[in-house]
């Protein structure tokens, strides 16, 4: 490691309490650190629509033009937010601005900027509160922490709320549980109402809404893509493999992110999906099948509003209910794990299918196939709605020895593991990932305690900060979590990071790449793939020569 | 936001240089984004440069996304030349395929988590 990146420096600033009123100016608002504000074939389009959508704004210049009456519109809105929910109206009394969530926000850390403090972005939002909602603040003003709305406010609101990737980092150090992410969340909603929607996340719902993945790919795009894949395994294993898409009657949906077959190295964790999907169906004949329909499994619209998330959260059970299917199977992604544990069961109606029904009740796979009798996948924490993560069955697979494994076909990797945090804070699945991995590998080494688990560092791209134009942003809030990493290269040399997150695996290769920290990035189920004995196709451990990357096994030419 | 003028028409593009709506480009459209400099070096399109440009878009015309790289790698193999990879695509692209590229090939920048 004798590259070092190019100098970054940190600006801290320490405004008083009098200074930090006071709204930002257009010149404050800095490229590489201001989201584009949507365009009209993204939030005025057939398929998603936004009030005042039809407007093209730029965010460098001095006239956002806001809609005329959009004072009433937005204290509206809040007024809704404050009634409807009560986490919100309690989280704008409560706050006692200790400071305890300040330096857990990589993006502070990353930017010395005061106002990405935790509780400084959500006091944006909270002054305006104080003015309009509480005595004290219209009676005295800034003297209480309270100010009017102008376009300034507006402007600080957009650039502050959209430099948070809603990891919730700051929520688990609070001492009152005050969910940051939930009040900036609840900020953007309020800003789409007056017509202010960040452009990266609205063409990703978009084309969500329009063709069922972030993507915009159509149909044959997904097949053929999959088909590839189909041929580069033959290559690897020898064996003809095939897969179902679009099957009624399968027992299982698999739903996973748009760029798990389309991205690298999202693309080896594909592979090591099908992999596992055809042993099972060969061993146990549970048939898998992907949709072309429900193509996405991760939700922008979660990071967007309410409204949102909810037009795209409906695809996965409504196919779910036209393919007939049992159960799902959800991929290695991270926002679509907190948007099915959080809201997938209050935003749909319950199973119609008996056959699905059944096995929401009771999720024993005894039910697939008689060998499969006793792993009852309500064990896990994502095993609930009919559902269950990818790494989760593994790791019961695992458990009852009902797949074969060879970890020493992984010798070649010394890896470790980035939690995502919608994965690990945000549903729970901290343990199994692990599990399944030092069963696969024979050298996994975790990263130091306090950035691991539900105390993970964020990738500085979740919440739809993977936007190219974000890039400083991007490259400071993923400082801490390469510090981390740069930590176990040098004590383990540690040669991979693997994480379950599409959002991770994009943002990661450039990271490392500009923090010049000599190690790949990939998935679980890539690893998972390259140990899976295919034993009911008559494959021995010593068969495979190459990973599922392409490189020799062994050292082996 | 910018704009580009081309034939005597004023396209809009967006603020990196991505025409804003696709159906609008044509080859002149091309050249005119090719030699524009505020979104990068001036590129002078070879006939190598358009094998690729008219591969995107036809693979974006049928399925709705810019292929994806190893797709495209891929292909130059076979089509191109033997031995492109893509230390060579960025040779005739030096922002990459998904920058330059696509913006001469008058392709939205692909998003979602990629």
């Amino acid at each position: 490691m004798s590259e070092v990146p190019e100098e970054l420096k940190i600006k801290q600033k320490f405004p008083n309490w009098y200074d930090w009123i006071e709204p930002i100016k257009q010149e404050d608002i800095k490229p590489g650190f201001a989201s584009y504000i949507a365009l009209p074939k993204q939030v005025n389009s057939e398929f998603f629509k936004m009030p005042f959508g039809d407007v093209e704004r730029d965010v460098f210049s001095e006239d956002w033009k806001l809609p005329e009456n959009w004072k009433e519109i937005l204290l509206d809105a809040f007024k809704e937010t404050l009634e409807k929910n009560r986490a919100f109206k309690v989280f704008m009394d409560i706050c006692v601005r200790c400071g305890a969530c300040a330096d857990k926000c990589h993006y502070y850390i990353g930017t010395g900027d005061p106002k990405n403090m935790p509780v400084m972005r959500a006091e944006t939002i909270r002054t305006v509160y104080r003015y309009y909602f509480t005595k004290a603040g219209r009676i005295f003003g800034k003297w209480a922490g309270a100010r009017p709305l102008d376009e300034n406010v507006i402007k600080e609101w957009y650039y502050y709320l959209f430099q948070c990737s809603l990891c919730r980092r700051c929520s688990l150090f609070c001492p009152y549980g005050i969910d940051t992410a939930e009040v900036a969340w609840w900020g953007r909603r309020m800003l789409s109402r007056i017509g202010l929607n960040q452009r990266f996340m609205c063409i990703s719902i978009e084309a969500s809404s329009r063709t069922g993945n972030h993507l915009g790919l159509y149909a044959g795009g997904m097949a053929g893509s999959i088909e590839q894949g189909l041929s580069e395994l033959k290559d690897i294993t020898g064996f003809e493999l095939h897969t179902y898409i679009n099957k009624p009657g399968a027992d299982v949906l698999f739903v996973a992110p748009s760029a798990d077959y389309f991205a690298t190295p999202h693309w080896y964790v594909m592979l090591g999906y099908l992999l596992l999907f055809n042993e099972l169906e060969e061993r146990y004949g549970i048939t898998v099948t992907w949709s072309t329909y429900a193509s996405e499994g991760g939700n922008f619209g979660t990071f967007h509003s309410y409204e949102a998330a909810q037009l795209l959260n409906s695809k996965i059970y409504k196919e779910a209910e036209r393919l007939g299917v049992k159960f799902i199977i959800g991929g290695e992604c991270g926002h679509m794990w907190r948007d099915k544990h959080q809201f997938i069961n209050t935003m749909n109606n319950l199973p119609k299918n008996p056959e699905w029904k059944k096995f929401w009740d009771d999720p024993d796979l005894g039910q697939l196939s008689d060998k499969l009798k006793g792993i009852n996948l309500g064990e896990f924490i994502s095993g609930e709605h009919g559902w269950i993560h990818v790494l989760e069955l593994v790791a019961a697979l695992i458990r009852h020895k009902k797949i074969d494994i060879d970890p020493s076909r992984n010798d070649h990797w010394v890896a470790t593991y980035h939690d995502p945090c919608n994965v690990a804070r945000g549903m729970g699945m901290l343990e199994e990932p692990r599990y399944v991995l030092r069963n696969v590998m024979n050298k996994f080494y975790d990263m130091p305690e306090h950035c691991i688990r539900e105390k993970t560092y964020c990738c500085g791209a979740g919440g739809g900060i993977l936007a190219e134009e974000l890039m400083e942003l991007r490259m400071r809030g993923v400082m801490p979590r390469m510090m981390a990493l740069r930590y176990v290269v040098k004590k383990f040399g540690v040669n991979i990071m693997l994480t379950p997150c599409a959002i991770d695996k994009a943002q990661f290769p450039v990271a490392v790449e500009y923090w010049k920290i000599p190690v790949e990035i990939g998935g679980p189920m890539e690893m998972v793939g390259n140990a899976l004995v295919l034993t009911s196709f008559g494959e021995k451990p010593e068969d495979r020569k190459y990973d599922l990357r392409g490189t020799p096994i062994r050292g082996e030419e | 936001m910018p704009e580009i003028e081309v034939k005597g028409k004023k396209l809009r593009l967006d603020e990196d240089g991505f025409l804003q709506d696709w159906e609008e480009w044509d080859e002149e459209v091309a050249e005119a984004l090719a030699k524009d400099t505020r979104f990068g070096q001036p590129i002078e399109l070879t006939e190598e440069h358009w094998k690729i440009i008219k591969f995107l878009r036809e693979y974006f015309i049928k399925y709705g996304v810019a292929p994806p790289i190893r797709m495209l790698v891929k292909w130059c193999k076979q089509n191109v030349r033997p031995d492109c990879d893509l230390k060579y695509i960025y040779k005739l692209f030096p922002q990459g395929p998904a920058k330059d590229a696509c913006r001469i090939a008058g392709l939205p920048k692909p998003t979602g988590c990629v």
